[in-house]
């Protein structure tokens, strides 16, 4: 079990830090100001890029509950070692969300008040709930990692012992949210345009964000593999693509569907502000990558894989920021562009998950390769399954038993 | 119900004389400037069409979209009419102004505690058993408070007195599943600024459709999942039995592949 050594990026970290400090005087000023003052937010638009960026944010952790379902519910358990990248990106993911609903809320103090007071007509209070409630199934199913670094065993034992309902609750609750978050604009029909409003919103945000999160965790494989040591062997990662590839046609066709059953056809040929923005989210996250990744030789290959999902996951950024933003302009009287405080917010949000991130894949056991003869299914057992009380005793064992029944060219990538 | 409250606007009668809006204000305790379209200091103003005024406000509706997306329920409708704002409760998520289909609720942008401001339908007075303050001041006639159904009752008999003189349409009575104001045209509501795409069913209906299948979901996709996890669970099991008596040894969890 030995952590994976990181490619060196340099210049990224002046460039963070650079980032995080200007995210952190224009949340000052968010703060000190009022939204009116540092955002371009106004009556008529009253949810702008931070809300995009929330959708975004959920979409890209989505994989943390699909790949739990995958391995630990359904038992596909050769993809075991992305579990924990996976529960790390989605609580990354989720905290930053979090934080920023709570600096885009006007009052940030009452911000526990959904805890408290219900209303249960509302998707936003269904929202709060399932967004707080699944961050805490998240830490409980991220706590085994840093416990276990810091060798605290038993309450690892504890957590195991109720993992399997907490996770079969984390599965539904992203699948309630993560459509939820189209729930939000079915009460807008007289405001979203027909190219995104649909009665299917939440249908077609639920299936657009298993691509995306699968999408996110391939392209963290692909970078934290880069000095040529898979964790995840081609085979299995060229199902991934596979799996990506469906969801992606299903999407397509749902969506073109709907639309053509609702008299959009108009709306798609016509070229107009709207139409581009449509058809560059579909063709960018949707059709090409779909092509790309047809093709098995595009599958295996490392440049190809990252092509396709790094389209995906830009195509479903357009989606969501489209749905949030271009869908509720109307051009060209009433527009929306993000003032220089809400970017610079929302780019010190992401750079501080993206140093959370490498700094965790750094100093916890993430990414994990297996030694050679080391079956992953053993990593599996050891890592997850099994109380973790024994795996010190598993480890010793190991160079002894590994011998005899190595299955790692079963699994030679 | 028998006291829910409403008023009737005929569009017909009103000279944009804008007093509605002054006794708003001194009732509200806003700045006396005259405005034009509805702000933080005018929770009522004039629309001007041609030489037609149309009075816009909050139009208390019956099932108000306003109060269905509150996550905090910061937004109540009372059974006398008024939907009801309360700033302690508010969290400032503005998911109100963005869902409002007649655009009314305004948010105090420059504050660092924000709260919306909206026509509140004078609910002091409603209890007093007076008429809200634009009425008693409209000195034509063109808003007149009173009981919902009365006011219906009498929109009709407008209606079919002069049918020439207005559009045999009593907006409100059941646009967005009816409101507390009800409006009398001499001209198709739509070239009044009126949106003719919302339809009479509640808005609220729209979410419903899809947060109603929130218990299906979860408990039939409780039961769905646990039912894979002990089908595959048990495949795994099987397995591993099985591969471990090929091998003539006990099973192990080693020998699970």
């Amino acid at each position: 079990m030995k952590a994976l050594k990181l490619p060196q990026l340099t210049g990224w970290r002046p460039i963070a830090i650079t980032l995080i400090l200007a995210g952190a005087l224009a949340a000052v000023a968010r703060f000190t100001l009022g939204l009116g003052a540092t955002t371009n937010l106004s009556d008529e638009f009253p949810w702008g890029l931070w809300i995009g960026f929330d959708f975004l944010g959920i979409g890209l952790a989505a994989s943390g509950f699909t790949i739990v379902a995958a391995v630990h519910l359904f038992h596909a358990d050769e993809y075991e070692p992305i579990v924990r990248p996976a529960i790390l990106t989605a609580f990354i993911g989720y905290l930053l969300v979090v934080l920023v609903l709570i600096i885009d809320l006007g009052r940030p103090d009452h911000f526990w008040h959904p805890l408290v007071m219900w209303n249960p007509h509302s998707v936003m209070c269904e929202i709060s709930w399932c967004l707080m409630l699944y961050t805490t199934v998240l830490s409980l199913e991220f706590a085994p990692i840093i416990l276990e670094k810091f060798h605290i065993h038993s309450p690892i034992k504890w957590i195991h012992a109720v993992s399997l309902p907490f996770m079969i609750f984390g599965v539904l609750l992203s699948t309630l949210h993560q459509s939820s978050f189209g729930s939000l604009y079915l009460i807008v029909p007289n405001r979203l345009h027909a190219l995104w409003y649909t009665p299917l919103l939440p249908v077609l945000f639920f299936i657009s964000c298993i691509a995306s999160g699968l999408s996110m965790i391939v392209l963290e494989l692909l970078i934290f593999s880069r000095d040529g040591r898979p964790f995840l062997p081609t085979r299995l990662r060229a199902n991934l693509a596979k799996a990506i590839a469906l969801t992606l046609a299903v999407y397509f066709v749902v969506r073109i569907q709907d639309l053509l059953s609702r008299g959009g056809f108009r709306d798609m040929t016509t070229l107009t502000y709207y139409s581009v923005a449509f058809w560059a989210e579909l063709l960018i996250g949707f059709v090409i990558p779909f092509a790309l990744l047809l093709f098995e030789k595009l599958r295996t290959s490392p440049a190809g894989l990252y092509s396709a999902t790094l389209m995906v996951v830009l195509g479903f950024a357009f989606n969501r920021m489209n749905t949030a933003i271009t869908g509720l302009e109307q051009y060209p009287s009433q527009t929306y562009f993000p003032s220089i405080i809400e970017i610079f917010i929302m780019l010190g949000v992401t750079a501080c998950g993206f140093c959370a991130f490498s700094f965790i894949a750094e100093y916890l056991p993430i990414f994990r390769v297996e030694e050679t003869g080391t079956s992953p299914h053993h990593e599996a057992l050891s890592g997850e399954q099994e109380p973790l009380v024994e795996s010190p005793e598993c480890e010793e064992l190991r160079p002894s038993q590994v011998g005899p029944i190595s299955h790692a060219p079963l699994h030679g990538g | 119900m028998p006291n829910k409250k409403a008023m009737l606007i005929d569009i017909s009668l009103c000279v944009g004389c804008n007093a509605c809006q002054a006794a708003c204000k001194e009732e509200n305790g806003l700045p006396p400037r005259e405005e034009k379209n509805l702000s933080l200091t005018a929770y009522t103003a004039l629309n001007k069409y041609n030489d037609l005024y149309v009075r816009r406000m909050c139009q208390h509706c019956d099932v108000p979209t306003c109060v269905s997306v509150c996550p905090v329920g910061a937004l109540t409708k009372s059974s006398a009419g008024p939907v009801s704002y309360d700033g302690e409760k508010c969290i400032g998520c503005r998911y109100c102004l963005q869902a409002c289909p007649f655009h009314v609720p305004k948010y105090e942008w420059s504050s660092t505690k924000p709260s919306i401001r909206k026509c509140k339908f004078c609910p002091g007075r409603i209890a007093k058993g007076l008429p809200t303050a634009c009425a008693e001041a409209c000195p034509t006639g063109a808003t007149i408070f009173g009981d919902r159904d009365t006011l219906l009752g009498e929109a009709t008999r407008r209606i079919n007195a002069e049918p020439e003189k207005y559009v045999t349409r009593i907006y409100g009575d059941l646009d967005v599943g009816g409101t507390s104001m009800l409006f009398l045209s001499p001209v198709p509501f739509e070239q009044l600024g009126f949106d003719s795409r919302l339809g009479k069913i509640p808005m609220p209906m729209l979410t419903m459709s899809a947060l109603s299948k929130v218990p299906n979901v979860l408990s039939v996709g409780g039961v769905l999942l646990a039912g894979i996890w002990w089908i595959t669970n048990r495949r795994s099991e099987v397995q591993a039995h099985e591969s471990a008596l090929k091998n003539g040894k006990l099973p192990q969890q080693e020998d699970e592949a």
